[in-house]
Parts: C-alpha cells; structure tokens; sequence
C-alpha cells in the first residue's frame, strides 16, 4: 500500500476542527482558496499562513505526518518555484550565471507562488484529514440541493460518491492481496525491463476487475433487497446542523478575509 | 528446510498514526518435514506471518530463516524468486487470483514465471490437475466459467504446480462443502508425505490440526500463546477458551466421557474408530468389575 500519500486519507480524532459540520469546513476552503489568490503583500500572505498553521495545529494530528503526506507536491513546489526563477525578469538582477540572470522580481514571483501553492495543497488535505469520505458527500449532497429543482440527480449523485469512495480501501486491500498472491507465484512487479512488468500488470488487473464487478453486483442486490429506491422520501440517520463552532469559524474567516483585504498592498 | 523465527516483530504502516503491530516478539523453530499448524484468532497475526515465508513482507525486527534465506529488516536474499519457488503459498480464497484464458494456462503461470521448460510444465500440468481432482476436459475451459469448488481447485493446482518444498497452507478448505473440504485435506497430507515437503497449515479448525499436525503453534495478539505437539496443547481447555479457542470435539467428547462414566480414556489421536473400540473395552471392564 502507498503510505507516502495521504492526500484523501482521513485521521480520526476528537479536534476542534473534526467536530466542525462539514459544510463549514467545505466552505471556508472554498472561499480560502479564492482569496489565496488575492494576496500580494508579506503582511497579507502572513496573515494566509497564520490561518493556514493555526488551523493545522488545531486539527491535532501530528505535523510530521501532515508534512509528510505533502512530499509527492514538494517536487511541484520546487519545480514551480525554479520556473519562475528562470522565467521571470523583473526586477534588478541578483546573480548571473551562465547567461542565466536571476532576477529579484524572479525570486519574490517564485516565493508567492509557491507559499500559494503550499497554502492550498495543505489547507485543502486538512479538510480530507480531518473529515469521513461520507460526511464529505453528505455536505455536498446538501449544498447541491437548490440544484434538485432543475431536476439534477443529486442525491444519486453523491450516492455514487460515497459508493465510489467507500471501495476506494477495499479496492487497495484486494490489489494488495492479488499482487502478494501473485508474487508468490513468480511475478515480478518491481524488476526487469519495462516491457515484462507492464506484462506483469495484466495477472493483477484481470482478478481486480472480476472481484470488482462482482462486488457492484452483490452490492446492487444487497441494495434492492433492503427496498433501496433512491432519495425520494428519504430521511438521514446524522442530520447536518450548524454549531455555534461553526459560526465562530465563520465569523473568524471573515475577519481573515477583511485583514487581507485591509493589507493587501503594504 | 528448516524455518526458524528469531524474535521477530512486523509493524504496519510504521511511523504513521496508523501504526499497528501485527507481530510481536515472536520466535518458534519448525524443522524440516514437519506438518505444522498455526491456530489463532481472526487477528492474531496469522497473515502477517505467513508473508514472512516467502519474502512477502521482512520483519520490522528479528531475523527469519527458511533453509539458506535469511530475511531481517534491511536485508532480503539476492535471489527471491528461488525462495519464492521454494514457499508455495495457498492463499486464502485462492480462487481471486485466477486470470488466464484457460484452466491450463493458469496452472501452468507460476511455473512459466519460474522458468520451468516447456514440455515439463505440460507434464506437471497433467500431473497436478488428476491430483487435485479436476476433470482433464476442464483444462481448455475458461476458469471464470466453473464452480466455486472447481476454481478452487484450479487455483491451488497453480501453486503445487512449481513444486514447492515448503508448502503454505491459508485456511485451504474454507467455504468448501464438507466432503470437499476432506479430500482437499487428505491430498495436501499425502503429498506432504510423498514429497516430503514441510507444511504449515494456517487453519480454524482444530479437527484438521488434531489429525495432520505434527506441531502446533497458537497465536494470541501477535505473540505466541502455546506451541507444541497436537495432544499436549489442544486438550488444555483453559488455555484455549482464554484466547476464544475451543478443544477439538473429540477431546470433548473424551472429557463429557470421563466425567459422566468416571472412566479415564487418554485422547492420543486416535481415530473414531479406534476411540469407539477403547470406550467399548473401558465399559465392557467396568460391566465385569460389578
């Protein structure tokens, strides 16, 4: 199993930031991720990262494993920061080298860029940190609900959702399982010429798909036979209810956005 | 070969708040030729230690031996695929790995994979299908297209087909109807005999472990709980319910016996039959004595 991506995975815990509805948590990093963009200045992209750390901190999960999980985007990060390193000519120009000028207007460029880019890459696992693939779907399946008047199959959709996201372990402990099972027998998925190991991929495919359309099947009629006809009429076991937690986030974000606004520009 | 584990602990998903130990400390020594049964509860690390055999998975800690492979957490044999040729591992639900077109063309995947030559594997093929009891007019046929049993059947003729000297046993029989279950049992026992090999037969049943094991290891929480021979370890009824183990129903037979007729009948793996034959003589001599 892949342990250096969390990206998707989620941490149980009792934090502030779990216990926040969903809808809450969706929201504020939707709009965060709008006004990442807005900032310009050191003050106003402290104030980006401030949120950003104490909102990480809340969520009580340990950093190192946060980070952690965050290595697969640092390459993005490095390789966009030197782009614009290279790219950029603002500015006075710091060093020369090989013809290559670097230019301070370069350096700032590529430092704003890449804090936006890491403020959004870690503001937006925390949310998958710290909230279930089902509170997830339910949040969505709540927000689109004005959608259900021009006949959008909403809840279908976020069925399809939870479904899909609920296999997603399964699928990785079967692929495990055929994959071990398969080596004992002789097949090398990690050495050898490119050619035999995508070879190698056809003993792991063919057992993953069959077990899987079996599964929709076996799940389809588990589904009918417990009178499963979709979201008409439909009542939830968890009801999504706003908090005064989440007012207070609210109310907190606002105040992160009117700081911004206030010192972009210095 | 010989197979020894020296202290050895496995950690999943080491260094992540998921970290969970599947195996602790533990150490047992099988030799060579032996039929071994490891019992435990569903999470005792049975799993984890049978990847351990064949280089699946190295231990977080401790040192494991199989014949001249020595496996610890930073060094693993040069060549794999022999200790992989030499471990046939059954898998539990063995059937998920099926893939090819045909019956023959899956049987004859692992031992392609390990380079054996052609006209050997077609031989083994032959061999192994009869052995199993599969009908040779399956072979053509696709292997998604037969029973629950058949796919069985099919899937662990693929791994006795590389001819392995250590054979790995996951709950074999699971999900087989009873007769199923028999035949399939008694053919590992005599190709365990006939080729000598060394078995370790990961099972729930203690009927299995009381009529083919030599050995018997019981794991509790990832350690070892009692390793011994069959009718020492599976007749101490205490032992076994603190770890939601049950003795097998012959033993509890033997011991309603012995409390109802306050006659003493020692269970040393006698048959049925034999057993009906002792009861017979130990209540014909208690008729005489009145």
């Amino acid at each position: 199993m892949n342990n250096a991506l969390i990206i998707g995975q989620y941490v149980p815990g009792e934090s502030f930031v779990h216990r926040l509805d969903p809808r809450t948590k969706i929201t504020v990093i939707f709009f965060f991720v709008f006004i990442v963009f807005l900032a310009n200045s050191v003050i106003s992209y402290s104030v980006l990262i401030v949120f950003a750390l104490a909102s990480m901190f809340t969520t009580r999960i340990q950093i190192r494993y946060i980070l952690k999980g965050l290595t697969p985007v640092w390459f993005l990060i490095v390789f966009t920061f030197l782009l614009h390193l290279i790219v950029t000519n603002k500015g006075t120009v710091l060093i020369d080298i090989f013809g290559f000028s670097i230019y301070s207007g370069a350096l700032i460029q590529g430092f704003a860029i890449s804090i936006r880019f890491f403020l959004l890459i870690l503001v937006t696992s925390l949310l998958t940190l710290t909230t279930t693939p089902i509170e997830i779907t339910d949040a969505i399946e709540d927000m689109l609900h004005p959608l259900k008047r021009i006949r959008f199959p909403v809840h279908e959709l976020a069925l399809m959702m939870s479904i899909s996201l609920r296999f997603i372990p399964t699928l990785m402990q079967e692929t495990d399982k055929i994959s071990k099972a398969q080596a004992s027998r002789g097949v090398d998925f990690r050495t050898g010429p490119l050619r035999d190991r995508v070879k190698a991929v056809v003993p792991l495919l063919v057992p993953l798909f069959v077990s899987a359309f079996k599964r929709a099947e076996e799940l389809a009629m588990a589904m009918e036979a417990r009178g499963y006809q979709g979201g008409e009429g439909r009542t939830k076991l968890r009801e999504l209810i706003l908090g005064k937690r989440d007012y207070m986030v609210f109310i907190l974000f606002i105040i992160v956005t009117a700081l911004l606004f206030l010192t972009r520009n210095y | 070969m010989d197979i020894t584990f020296n202290h050895v602990s496995y950690i999943y998903q080491k260094n992540t708040p998921f970290a969970h130990k599947a195996i602790a400390d533990l150490s047992f020594y099988i030799p060579s030729g032996t039929f071994t049964a490891v019992i435990g509860h569903t999470g005792s690390g049975k799993s984890t230690l049978i990847q351990h055999l064949n280089g699946l998975v190295r231990p977080s800690e401790g040192e494991v031996t199989i014949g001249k492979y020595r496996l610890t957490n930073d060094e693993k044999p040069d060549n794999m695929k022999m200790l992989r040729n030499l471990v046939g591992v059954v898998f539990q639900y063995p059937e998920h790995q099926l893939f090819e077109e045909t019956v023959k063309k899956d049987i004859a995947f692992g031992p392609k994979n390990f380079n054996v030559p052609e006209d050997e594997i077609e031989n083994r093929v032959r061999d192994i299908t009869t052995e199993v009891g599969l009908p040779e007019e399956l072979l053509g046929r696709s292997p998604f297209e037969l029973s629950g049993g058949q796919m069985r059947r099919v899937a662990i003729a693929g791994v006795l087909a590389t001819k392995p000297k250590v054979l790995v046993l996951d709950e074999p029989t699971a999900g087989l109807d009873p007769r199923g279950q028999h035949e399939m049992m008694d053919m590992f026992y005599d190709m365990h005999q006939r080729q000598a090999l060394t078995t370790i037969l990961v099972t729930h049943s203690m009927e299995d472990a009381v009529k083919y094991a030599d050995n018997v290891i019981i794991l509790n929480d990832g350690t070892k709980y009692m390793e011994g021979k069959p009718e020492d370890v599976l007749t101490q009824r205490e032992a076994l319910h603190n770890v939601q183990l049950d003795v097998p129903e012959m033993v509890q037979f033997i011991n309603a016996f012995s409390e109802k007729f306050e006659q003493k009948v020692p269970f040393r793996r006698q048959s049925e039959a034999e057993l009906a034959r002792e009861i017979r003589q130990v209540l014909k001599g208690a008729g005489k004595d009145e």
